[in-house]
């Protein structure tokens, strides 16, 4: 900054901050104030009528043996170590899919995507009916070629999985982003290689795959923090596959369902803060998700050039 | 968008009629897994669809096909649930909540990509960790303060915090803002304009398709939240949402898949119907998310 007159340099800061006021209070309000509620909260105990009193860490100690919550962040890590990847191969094979298509791209691209528009709650009350054992049209159709069908969301064993497929459908965000990286590979780069005589899969691997990397990791951050919140499909499903759905006054009575098989660390948090009523340690649990959510942060943020796009 | 629809075209001279062949066979191949795909992809809904006009015994059936068909089960939801309830819910927290976050978060965006000022950089990542952490973190904390209000229990939770900004919109917005060139701000700026005004008078109309798809995303997402409306409003069904009535509907009306589903159709129709007229818009936005390949 080069010598400004005062009056000119406070005029332009008040202007720049009346056009972050809003954001600035957003933030203080709703995110670093709650967050600094969270970590002094982390060390007491306290329920909805009680005041706070400090137990130091004594909630960080129960985590060590809560049996729920090694369930829960059990089942989480399943969901990281497959739905993250599973949903990276899918959309990048759809949108190369879509770029290998001399006709009718724009249409599959529309048809890829429509599933990603379908309200969560609603595809997966889609999905449920879909996969019932006894009259899902899935099953029947697997009973027409000679295979037995399995519980899907009534077996503890296939209950996740039937999550991947819920959101292996509902992949359209991702394969619009992957498409546009995709698409975004100079297309020299692959005649070149085609005149050295590299097959599809070889151009794949040593031009695509390299070039979209930046995108994958993305994918795979992004990807990992959605997992890491995943809450209303496995409470829905959860629910509605027990057949006793409640929400409202009895929510959390079916969470987890068939046997905590899809009962995720966040459905944790959630049942130990409203339904138990344990805010102290629900604290402490969110503390834990907040350096979890935040390590993996901070894998992307090492690249923030190239995430921000900075002009300069 | 055409121009990320068209794939480059690679066009290598083929030298005989076997090479001509096999690019045949593998043109059948590739568009015959598309079709497939598409139709893996497209069933769910017209499954949905096919059920929501059953009978509700046919519907507790294995059929996928209706015997006769009832339309009149879409009335019929409307009469015997509390869908159009849930319904005016949805339209008033998805509606207030979109325009409330676009005015507050435009100005904020336009600073972070076109003014200079210290601690930029750092307000940035500040609002890129507020758009990745789980909102499960702060959840307890802010319930705690909106019932110290006796605000739980109704809308106001979901809305009111629209008036200060939304982190991913600002994060939106900011990388398309960041595309317009600055000679045009200068431009306006050297004619005498305020930064106010240049916001309002040259940058708006110029932001107009980052703007919609900002809107569209803040709006889906209202739509479709359920964690916010469960958290504060379960407590109250007059506030419910169509989320919350959705997965509620089935333990009451368990026995009725066809008005299930006729309301699950009806939660979706609206979304699928705005993406239609809207989806240069939408498209260019989620390509903004992704970060520069």
């Amino acid at each position: 900054m080069t010598a400004k007159p005062l009056g000119v340099r406070v005029r332009k800061g008040a202007t720049t901050f009346s056009f972050l006021a809003p954001a600035l209070i957003g933030i203080a309000v709703f995110f670093l104030y709650p967050l600094g509620s969270a970590v002094y909260f982390s060390f007491t105990k306290f329920d909805l009528l009680s005041v706070p009193e400090w137990v130091g860490l004594d909630n960080y100690r129960r985590m060590a043996d809560d049996p729920f919550l090694l369930q829960s962040i059990r089942n989480t890590l399943w969901m990281v170590v497959v739905f993250v990847p599973v949903r990276i191969i899918g959309a990048i094979g759809l949108s190369m899919l879509l770029t290998q298509l001399k006709r009718g791209a724009g249409f599959f691209r529309t048809v890829f995507y429509l599933p990603a528009l379908v309200p969560p709650v609603a595809a997966t009350i889609a999905f449920v009916y879909l996969l019932k054992p006894g009259t899902g049209p899935v099953n029947h159709f697997l009973e027409m070629i000679g295979i037995e069908g399995p519980l899907w969301f009534n077996s503890p064993a296939w209950a996740k999985p039937s999550l991947v497929l819920l959101g292996l459908w509902a992949i359209g965000d991702l394969m619009v982003i992957f498409l546009a990286a995709v698409l975004g590979v100079p297309a020299s780069l692959y005649e070149a290689a085609e005149l050295d005589g590299a097959n599809a899969w070889q151009r794949f691997r040593s031009i695509t795959l390299p070039t979209i990397q930046p995108v994958v990791l993305f994918a795979a951050v992004t990807g990992v923090i959605y997992t890491l919140q995943y809450f209303d499909q496995a409470a829905v499903a959860g629910s509605i596959a027990s057949g006793q759905a409640t929400v409202g006054g009895g929510i959390s009575s079916n969470f987890g369902f068939p046997e905590g098989s899809t009962f995720t660390y966040p459905l944790w948090l959630y049942t130990v803060g409203f339904r138990y009523s344990a805010l102290g340690y629900a604290n402490a649990l969110a503390i834990g998700l907040f350096v979890v959510a935040l390590g993996v942060t901070l894998i992307l943020l090492r690249r923030a050039k190239a995430f921000t796009g900075e002009e300069s | 968008m055409t121009a990320v629809l068209s794939p480059p075209a690679v066009e290598v001279p083929a030298p005989d009629r076997r090479y001509n062949r096999q690019r045949r066979l593998a043109w059948i191949g590739k568009h015959s897994i598309a079709i497939a795909l598409g139709i893996m992809f497209v069933t769910p809904v017209v499954y949905l669809v096919l059920l929501s006009l059953m009978t509700s015994d046919q519907a507790l059936t294995a059929d996928y096909w209706p015997n006769s068909w009832h339309p009149e089960n879409y009335v019929r939801v409307f009469e015997v649930t509390p869908l159009p309830h849930y319904l005016l819910n949805t339209v008033i927290y998805a509606v207030s909540s979109t325009v409330l976050v676009l005015l507050s978060s435009v100005p904020a965006a336009y600073a972070l990509a076109k003014l200079k000022f210290r601690g930029r950089n750092g307000l940035f990542l500040l609002v890129i960790c507020v758009m990745m952490l789980p909102p499960q973190v702060v959840t307890v904390p802010l319930y705690l303060m909106w019932a110290r209000y006796g605000l739980t229990g109704s809308l106001a939770p979901l809305i009111i915090p629209a008036l200060f900004g939304d982190a991913f919109c600002i994060f939106l917005l900011r990388q398309f803002l960041l595309t317009i060139p600055s000679e045009y701000l200068d431009a306006a700026r050297v004619d005498g304009c305020g930064e106010w005004r240049t916001l309002l008078r040259v940058v708006l109309p110029m932001a107009r398709p980052g703007i919609a798809a900002a809107g569209l995303f803040q709006f889906f997402y209202c739509w479709n939240d359920y964690y916010g409306p469960l958290l504060y409003t379960s407590e109250n069904e007059s506030s419910w949402t169509l989320s919350l009535g959705l997965a509620s509907f089935h333990s009451v009306h368990h026995v009725d898949w066809n008005l299930v589903t006729a309301a699950t159709v009806l939660a979706m129709a609206p979304l699928i119907i705005i993406f239609f007229f809207a989806q240069r818009a939408f498209v260019q936005g989620i390509t903004l998310t992704g970060f520069k390949g």
